[in-house]
């Protein structure tokens, strides 16, 4: 389908994005691999897309105990991110949507759809990230947690573009890991856990299951998923769900701390 | 309304008249006459229409004509030089990777995707390139057989 009617304008930097997104019906792209699809639905129709994906916010760079990811780097920069640690940011990457959609798809408009399938937000969520977002009112940051109000609803002001994405550096001797179960048609998670072990803690986070990704209570998986609010859909029933909850946590904690053993 | 749009597709400049909202798909087949990328889904998922975009495989159904603005397109059309078929198009005819043809030209360019990135890729590797790619005639074993050939020939 076509989309709807709308009108074009590529920003030529942060300052030229915030004017341009001031009109109320504008809505910012970047690799457009979540948005296109839903304009041609008609599901979106925006009245201006601003085109922010020739803006500098692209790769990836380690400073002071932290790795900033800028928002626009793909899913395929990503896959190739190799370090101690955040395996499961590569390990997550490589595996969303088909070749296509990585090279263009990137991590930051990803999580700002907020769809509760998503993968890579459950990844970010038990790595700690955060994000830094600008608007013309100044810059904020903004833990992942405190992101994702409910489906494809996210607490950024219209105005607000994510900067950048910042991930504390685990410590040495941490490992950590994405698995899922998919949807094998659409790709995306009917269930899926990242996990993070570190010398003095485990954590993982939950994607597929609920309104939106959710890190689980510390302790045994099958507790804290038996405790958590899931649910079910035409594609997989609450307790078949709940069920792969607990599969792909398990699956997740296994890997990561095979990671870290080695 | 429509604007002047200034694209280099298969290493020509060409400009053609767009709107706001017009997917490159369509400015390459209705704008252009480059029908090679095919439609085959509503939904983003078929892989069809897939080229190259300074080299890289993009589905052409998902992305706005302006933003292929001063890139490098490349289609179906454009991988013959000479009048001799590129290394894939001809391990294709001689491996079969075809029956109906139409999600060829998209499998083709995925692959020329693939094979620019690793020179020897697995099968397992092959298929899972070709997760975006679509063949209604079940012939992914044709297809695997074709780009293996491709590989082994470069």
């Amino acid at each position: 389908m076509i989309p709807a009617p709308t009108r074009y304008a590529r920003a030529s930097d942060l300052d030229h994005a915030f004017e341009l997104l001031a009109e109320p019906d504008a809505k910012a792209i970047a690799g457009g691999q979540s948005l296109i699809p839903v304009m041609k639905l008609r599901i979106a129709r925006p009245s201006l897309v601003v085109d922010i994906s020739r803006l500098e916010l692209r790769g990836i760079e380690e400073r002071d105990g932290e790795l900033h990811i800028g928002p626009l780097t793909t899913w395929d920069d990503l896959a190739d991110l190799a370090h101690p640690g955040l395996e499961a940011i590569a390990e997550c990457a490589h595996g969303i949507g088909d070749l296509q959609v990585r090279n263009l798809g990137t991590i930051g408009g990803s999580v700002v759809h907020a769809d509760p399938a998503s993968d890579m937000p459950a990844v970010l969520l038990a790595l700690g990230a955060r994000l830094e977002v600008r608007s013309p009112a100044g810059s904020r940051e903004v833990p992942v947690a405190e992101l994702l109000l409910g489906p494809f609803t996210t607490t950024l002001e219209p105005q607000e573009l994510v900067i950048d994405i910042v991930v504390p550096l685990p410590g040495p001797g941490s490992g950590s890991a994405y698995a899922s179960v998919e949807h094998p048609a659409s790709g995306f998670a009917l269930a899926g856990a990242a996990a993070l072990v570190t010398s003095d803690h485990e954590t993982v986070a939950l994607t597929g299951v609920s309104a939106t990704p959710f890190a689980l209570a510390a302790g045994d998986p099958r507790a804290a998923v038996a405790a958590a609010e899931i649910f079910g859909d035409r594609f997989a029933s609450e307790e078949y769900r709940r069920s792969l909850a607990v599969v792909v946590a398990e699956r997740a904690l296994a890997r990561a701390r095979e990671r870290r053993a080695s | 309304m429509s604007e002047t749009l200034s694209l280099v597709v298969n290493g020509e400049q060409r400009s053609l008249d767009v709107e706001g909202r017009t997917l490159l798909v369509h400015a390459l087949r209705d704008g252009l006459g480059l029908t090679g990328a095919h439609i085959g889904c509503d939904t983003s998922q078929c892989g069809a229409c897939t080229v190259l975009l300074d080299g890289r495989a993009v589905k052409s159904c998902s992305v706005l004509a302006h933003q292929a603005e001063g890139r490098d397109v490349t289609t179906i059309e454009g991988l013959a030089s000479d009048g001799e078929l590129h290394l894939l198009q001809r391990a294709f005819v001689e491996h079969h990777g075809l029956q109906c043809g139409f999600c060829t030209p998209g499998v083709i360019l995925t692959a020329a995707d693939l094979l620019s990135r690793d020179g020897s890729p697995s099968d397992g590797d092959i298929r899972r390139a070709l997760r975006g790619n679509l063949c209604r005639c079940t012939g992914y074993q044709g297809i695997v057989e074709s780009i293996r050939a491709a590989k082994d020939a470069s």
